[in-house]
């Protein structure tokens, strides 16, 4: 064991845990090239009188945006059918506009300006682009597959083809030549997949023809990925490309690999994943303020009584007793270590004993691994199907290096969408230190009320014009995070610290639906409430305000002085510069009466009228 | 999260049904005198035992009965004497009257601290409760306890009682057992009162509560069902874990004689410039950049304030949904409990109506959460009806935290009904499956639920606060190892298992279960396993993985299964071609492939830019021919390539193959092989004979030395 494990086997448990929220390890990085038409259909008018080529780069825009937040990916962006060209093998019509690197703000930025001078600058390709002696498209494919040449074993490489063009040989008129370059042509696309690339075809409609992948691309496509155009309306392809939302893309990992003990000798593998993770803020680093450089961050260890540095100590005390009771790392370490078996099957109990409260932590979702023991599948869907079929959920003992804890494994099945897999959650259980009773904090040492059944009644009828129907929980981005992504874009992106954002919050109550439920929520609030609610209520904080004589005297004060205070028009005295004529004691009542300190000279005393003023 | 002082009075039942749980009972009240010594130090405790053999207490002596009732400890501070003194607990052979040790326990109490509701007090009652309750002179026994549990109720005075009923189930109750049971149970409507039936010695450890935790508030105000209709309520913690406590890092510098050193250690942090290591930059010239892309934007003060999102304090509705639609998985954190405003009886019933019509109705609540004023987020939760068994105790909900669209990440996995037909459960396989599940049953109808995680004791904060009572005493004390209490937390209770060994056996018998020890050299042991004609033949890697890693398809590249050798990763071609077992064709294949891609390699080659593949390829070939016993195909290749590589072309090639000592496959790596180890190795240089005992497999095992090294 090292020196970093050893020490950590001080920490807390819990914080271990967090930082391994997002060391869960991102998705797969993508090395995506864009490979964008720019011939001369491109530049037909697509809506409010942008261009497709303008629409669609405003769409790789958005998508960069996305990738930006979302991975630590690599784009390259290239052009074919363009006027001039740009690549490292002197192809025509083919310009690489970015070869294939790191997204950076600058970048993004760059690509978004591009468009205004894409005609100086880069160039459509007219009509006579095609024909027998060159087709861009040939060396695009070509050019990109260079690009996407490097890269290890993980990255996923992709080439994402945007183009409204479905037959890229229109204007070869002869059909040897047209059967020959789609023969070169899909030797290149096939070199490419050879090589790990995929070939991702965005095709977009025009409006008098729709794209027809039969005519070509079908043959370069994998074969699977052609079903899915039927219908390739522009609108919503383009969304289909930007629809990578501001939401961080984790790869599924296999957290831990383990062994669930039924028996000695009968162990089924199970894998385990987190599928449900609280997600983290945007991670920051310390930078120098003056040049920007990040800082290195250095922890010493200095002994308390001698003042010497001193290495990371391996021993930690506590005190008991008076005396300083020392243990060593070995010692906290076998301390934690409760048993060698990983998951320990103790027996199986009714889905009824499991509380809403039996929760501590996000749960773990296990899934059987057929390549560590064989038979894992078979006795782990046998079980899931009876634990389903007789309503039980397992209690396993989970042991760990860092904690060990009672486990409840409660079967989940499919869903018709995917949305949940099959497989068992591990939800961690509390020990009975960790449970509170405070439900009976406030028990009464007589009965209390309850609801009649007439007021339960009228709080059903609530309950369902209260009723959320489509509710999923996937409808609800994180407000908060939302924001703090908006406005790194923002300030990354526009340079801009003026004019941040505002992100729409959509854990907030739909006011359609308290306004169809406005009758019953009446009635029921007559129901529970009685009728003269508010007023008693108004009367019961009014009793509790009066409350001691301290309080009165107060409140006397105070509304004293909002009689006086209306005597004044303290917004024109403003205005005029006038408020220094009055006195402080004249000041104060302005203070009196909006609540404010009293404390200090004038000056801070009209400052603070001022301020409230908004002045 | 300390609690104020406590006083705790323990009432130990020494009667004969209770002699052989005394140990196990001494152990635990010494547990709880060790955590209060850490934790609470100032806490007092008073110890009674009754049941005894003698009577010695202050009621006994001013108004005479409460007999067999000895105050062995009066009402003092904890101290590690009295852990000492626990350790011989007495037995004893006199009647036991537990509602007799309550009154004494009160007063003991009361006397103490002065009759009135203030302090922290606490009544922990330890009994089998099998002897039967002496009948009072006037009255029934049920007004008396009810009398009492009043009186304790006005005094603010809780009752913990543990009853020990270890090793037996509900039918071995008998009447008096039950009717003591029910006089518990009127304690539990008069006052603070928990319950806990032990089962197993740790359940005794599990239900003694070590202190209690002084509860407060996590909010206090409105519930918003509609902004006109809202109900007050507060909002309480309901689990929380207890950690392990954070331990202070210990300095050794100072003398060890040295009774006055802190042993404290300071950590110092600083942050340095990275172009000049000495340079420390102070606080108000650091700023906070966040990483956007490949780099960081460093954010100005006014921009972080913007970073945060801002909140009004308060609890909202966001709508009813079926329970179904929340399922229990998605609860992510510690659960909090929602009770309405005490005393105020107008949210009490509105809270009571919504909970029981939410019962009736099968939903739950969405709720967004701001607990307190300038919280930076939002707090998605459920609300899920809390109907009260108590008379005495407001219904409420139960909260738990659900997860916004950013925490759920869509892993795809297979579904179980499209697994291959050999990997489904047959039907004696789902049977005994089925069977398993009815036998180990830790919930039997109408019994106590084992295992209840309210009763269950952290093992190992338990283990570490004994260790540290030992270590006090003895620096040198070693760990203690798991109390033979808590081995039913880490196995089968042995009861349930005999009683289920029939089913364990089925389990094992019709579902077997097989470790792939030789995973790493695989595709040996796969073969073999295809000879054994295994039924239970493991599926190909990328049939049972589930495709789509993430949002992107890259599945079809993925899966697509590898028919030849190709050119751009051949050596990766080769090797799954040998790990297909859907025809034994494909062994020769990649052999044949293989060669023919080394050969084109070859021939391909400009400036030997191509070498290093085709190195790669041979080593590949080599040892895809001694795992398959196939040396023959690799022997009679090498000696082609070597008269290729003799001429003039090839030599540089040949000189690399040579440098690698990639070698003949010998007799001791293949029994089928043509060639000794001797003649294996002298084959490269064309000398004969001479004694070269280095083989390739040293070099991996010399880089696995290095990089283990280095690790």
């Amino acid at each position: 064991m090292d020196f970093g494990t050893r020490s950590r086997l001080f920490e807390d448990d819990e914080e271990e845990e967090e930082l391994n929220y997002d060391a869960d390890g991102l998705a797969n990085k993508e090395h995506v090239v864009y490979l964008i038409d720019a011939g001369c259909d491109m530049m037909m008018p697509f809506e409010k009188g942008d261009s497709y080529l303008k629409v669609v780069m405003k769409a790789v825009e958005e998508d960069l945006k996305g990738r930006i937040l979302a991975r630590d990916d690599k784009v390259g962006i290239c052009f074919f059918n363009t006027l001039k060209k740009k690549n490292i093998q002197e192809a025509d019509g083919v310009y690489v506009w970015s070869e294939l690197d790191d997204l950076t703000a600058e970048l993004i930025r760059n690509f978004r300006s591009l468009h205004e001078n894409f005609q100086k600058d880069i160039g459509s390709q007219m009509a006579i682009a095609a024909n027998a002696q060159q087709i861009p498209l040939y060396d695009a494919i070509w050019v990109v597959t260079a690009m996407l040449r490097s890269g290890g074993k993980n990255v996923a490489k992709i080439v994402r083809l945007i183009t409204n063009n479905d037959d890229p040989f229109s204007e070869v008129n002869d059909s040897f030549s047209e059967k020959e370059w789609k023969r070169l042509i899909i030797q290149k696309a096939q070199d490419a997949a050879d090589l790990g690339i995929t070939l991702d075809l965005l095709p977009l409609n025009t409006p008098d023809k729709s794209f027809d992948v039969n005519v070509f691309y079908d043959q370069i496509m994998h074969e699977t990925d052609v079903d899915s155009f039927e219908n390739a309306d522009p609108a919503s392809m383009l969304e289909q490309l930007q629809s990578t939302m501001k939401k961080r893309m984790y790869k599924k990992r296999v957290v831990r690999k383990m062994l669930l003990t039924v028996a000695s000798g009968t162990e089924i593998a199970l894998r385990t994943y987190a599928m449900i993770r609280p997600s983290v803020p945007p991670s920051h680093i310390f930078v120098d303020s003056l040049t920007n450089q990040p800082l290195k961050v250095e922890r010493t260890f200095i002994c308390g009584d001698t003042g010497s540095l001193m290495n990371e100590p391996l021993k930690r005390f506590e005190e008991y007793q008076g005396k300083k009771v020392v243990l060593s790392v070995d010692e906290v370490s076998e301390i934690k270590k409760i048993s060698d078996v990983q998951l320990r099957l103790l027996g199986f109990k009714s889905l009824a004993c499991l509380q809403p409260y039996h929760n501590l932590r996000p749960p773990t979702f296990i899934y059987p691994d057929e390549e560590a023991v064989k038979g894992s599948t078979c006795a782990f869907i046998a079980l899931h199907r009876a634990m389903v079929r007789l309503k039980k959920y397992a209690v396993a003992f989970l042991s760990g290096r860092a904690t060990s804890q009672l486990v409840a494994l409660v079967a989940q099945e499919e869903s018709d969408n995917q949305e949940s897999p099959n497989g068992m959650n591990m939800i961690h259980l509390p020990y009975s230190n960790d449970i509170r009773p405070a439900e009976k904090y406030h028990a009464s040492t007589s009965s209390v009320p309850r609801a009649s059944s007439e007021q339960i009644v009228m709080a059903t009828d609530m309950i369902k014009k209260l009723h959320l129907k489509n509710y999923s929980v996937t409808d609800y981005p994180d407000p908060a995070l939302q924001k703090q992504y908006s406005t790194l874009q923002t300030v990354a992106l526009e340079q801009d610290e003026e004019n941040l954002p505002t992100t729409e919050d959509f854990t907030l109550p739909d006011t359609k639906l308290a306004e169809r439920a406005e009758f019953f929520v009446k009635i029921f609030k007559n129901g529970v409430f009685g009728e003269n609610h508010e007023e008693e209520e108004r009367e019961a904080a009014a009793a509790k305000e009066r409350g001691s004589a301290a309080t009165q005297k107060r409140k006397a004060a105070a509304d004293l002085a909002a009689t006086e205070s209306q005597e004044y028009n303290w917004a024109q005295l403003a205005d005029t510069g006038k408020l220094k004529d009055l006195t402080t004691e004249q000041l104060k009542i302005y203070l009196r009466a909006n609540k404010l300190p009293l404390a200090g000279k004038k000056d801070i005393l009209i400052n603070r009228i001022l301020t409230h003023l908004g002045k | 999260m300390v609690g104020e002082q406590e006083t705790l009075v323990i009432l130990l039942d020494v009667s004969p049904g209770m002699h052989p749980y005394l140990p196990v009972a001494s152990k635990c009240i010494a547990t709880l005198v060790h955590r209060k010594l850490l934790q609470s130090k100032n806490d007092e405790l008073g110890l009674v035992y009754f049941g005894h053999s003698e009577t010695d207490n202050d009621l006994n002596k001013e108004l005479e009965g409460y007999g067999n009732i000895v105050v062995a400890e009066p009402i003092a501070v904890v101290s590690q004497d009295l852990a000492g003194r626990l350790e011989d607990v007495p037995l004893g052979f006199g009647a036991s009257d537990f509602l007799d040790a309550i009154v004494v326990g009160c007063d003991m109490l009361m006397k103490r601290l002065g009759e009135n509701k203030k302090g922290n007090k606490r009544l922990c009652l330890i009994t089998d409760a099998e002897s039967p309750v002496r009948e009072p002179l006037e009255g029934t026994v049920e007004e008396q306890a009810k009398n009492i549990a009043e009186r304790m109720g006005e005094q603010g005075i809780k009752l913990d009682a543990v009853v020990v009923r270890i090793g037996q189930n509900f039918l071995t109750n008998s009447s008096a057992m039950r009717k003591n049971e029910s006089l518990l149970d009127i304690f539990k409507l008069h006052t603070q009162t928990e319950v806990g039936i032990a089962r197993s010695a740790m359940s005794m450890l599990g239900i003694m509560k070590p202190r209690v935790v002084s509860p407060t508030t996590l909010y206090r105000g409105d519930l918003e069902l509609t902004p006109t209709m809202t109900v007050k309520v507060w909002v309480y913690k309901k689990t929380a874990q207890e950690k392990f406590p954070t331990l202070k890092k210990y300095s050794d510098q100072a003398p060890a004689s040295d009774p006055h050193a802190t042993r404290e250690v300071k950590i110092d942090t600083e942050y340095k410039s990275s172009e000049n290591p000495d340079l420390s930059i102070p606080p108000e010239q650091r700023a906070k950049a966040f990483k956007y892309g490949k780099n960081y934007i460093p954010i100005g003060e006014d921009v972080l304030k913007a970073l945060k999102f801002e909140t009004e304090k308060g609890i909202k509705l966001v709508g009813m949904v079926k329970s179904s639609k929340i399922p229990r998985h998605y609860f992510l954190k510690e659960s909090n409990i929602f009770v309405p405003e005490p005393g105020h009886e107008k949210s009490i019933v509105a809270v009571s109506a919504l909970v029981r019509a939410m019962k009736e109705l099968d939903y739950v609540a969405v709720v967004r959460c701001i607990w307190r004023q300038g919280q930076t987020n939002v707090v998605m939760g459920v609300l899920l009806p809390f109907v009260a068994t108590q008379d005495n105790v407001a219904d409420g909900f139960y909260f738990n935290v659900i997860p916004y669209d950013d925490d759920i990440r869509a892993f795809q996995f297979k579904s179980f009904s499209s697994v291959p037909e050999p990997l489904q459960p047959n039907i004696d396989q789902q049977e005994a499956a089925d069977n398993l599940v009815r036998m180990l049953d830790l919930s039997p109808d109408g019994d106590e639920e084992l295992l209840q995680p309210e009763h269950t004791v952290n093992p190992i904060l338990q283990r570490f606060y004994y260790f540290l009572h030992l270590k006090s005493q003895n620096p040198e004390a070693e760990v203690p190892p798991l109390d033979e209490a808590l081995r039913c937390l880490v196995e089968p209770d042995p009861l349930l298992l005999a009683e289920s060994e029939y089913g364990l056996r089925q389990f094992s018998q019709v579902l077997p279960l097989i470790q792939n020890t030789q995973k790493e050299k695989g595709k040996k042991s796969f073969w073999r396993d295809k000879k054994d004609d295994n039924l239970l033949q493991i599926k190909d890697e990328a049939g049972m993985e589930v495709d789509s890693v993430g949002p992107v398809s890259f599945s079809s590249l993925a899966s697509r299964k590898v028919e030849e050798v190709g050119s751009a990763n051949p050596v990766a071609d080769f090797e799954a071609l040998l790990a297909r077992r859907d025809s034994p064709e494909w062994v020769g294949k990649a052999i044949q492939g293989m060669k023919k891609m080394i050969m084109d390699l070859l021939d391909s080659a400009y400036n030997g830019n191509t070498y290093e593949k085709a190195l790669a390829c041979l080593v590949a070939l080599r040892s895809g021919c001694v795992i398959q016993e196939e040396p023959l195909e690799f022997n009679s290749f090498l000696q082609d390539l070597a008269i290729k590589g003799r001429g003039k072309r090839f030599q540089d090639f040949w000189q690399q193959v040579i440098d690698k000592r990639i070698t003949l496959i010998s007799k001791d790596e293949a029994p089928d092989s043509n060639v000794g180890a001797a003649e294996a190795a002298s084959f490269l240089t064309g000398e004969k004979l001479e004694p070269k005992k280095e083989e390739p497999e040293d070099e991996i095992d010399e880089m696995e030395a290095l990089l283990g090294e280095a690790m």
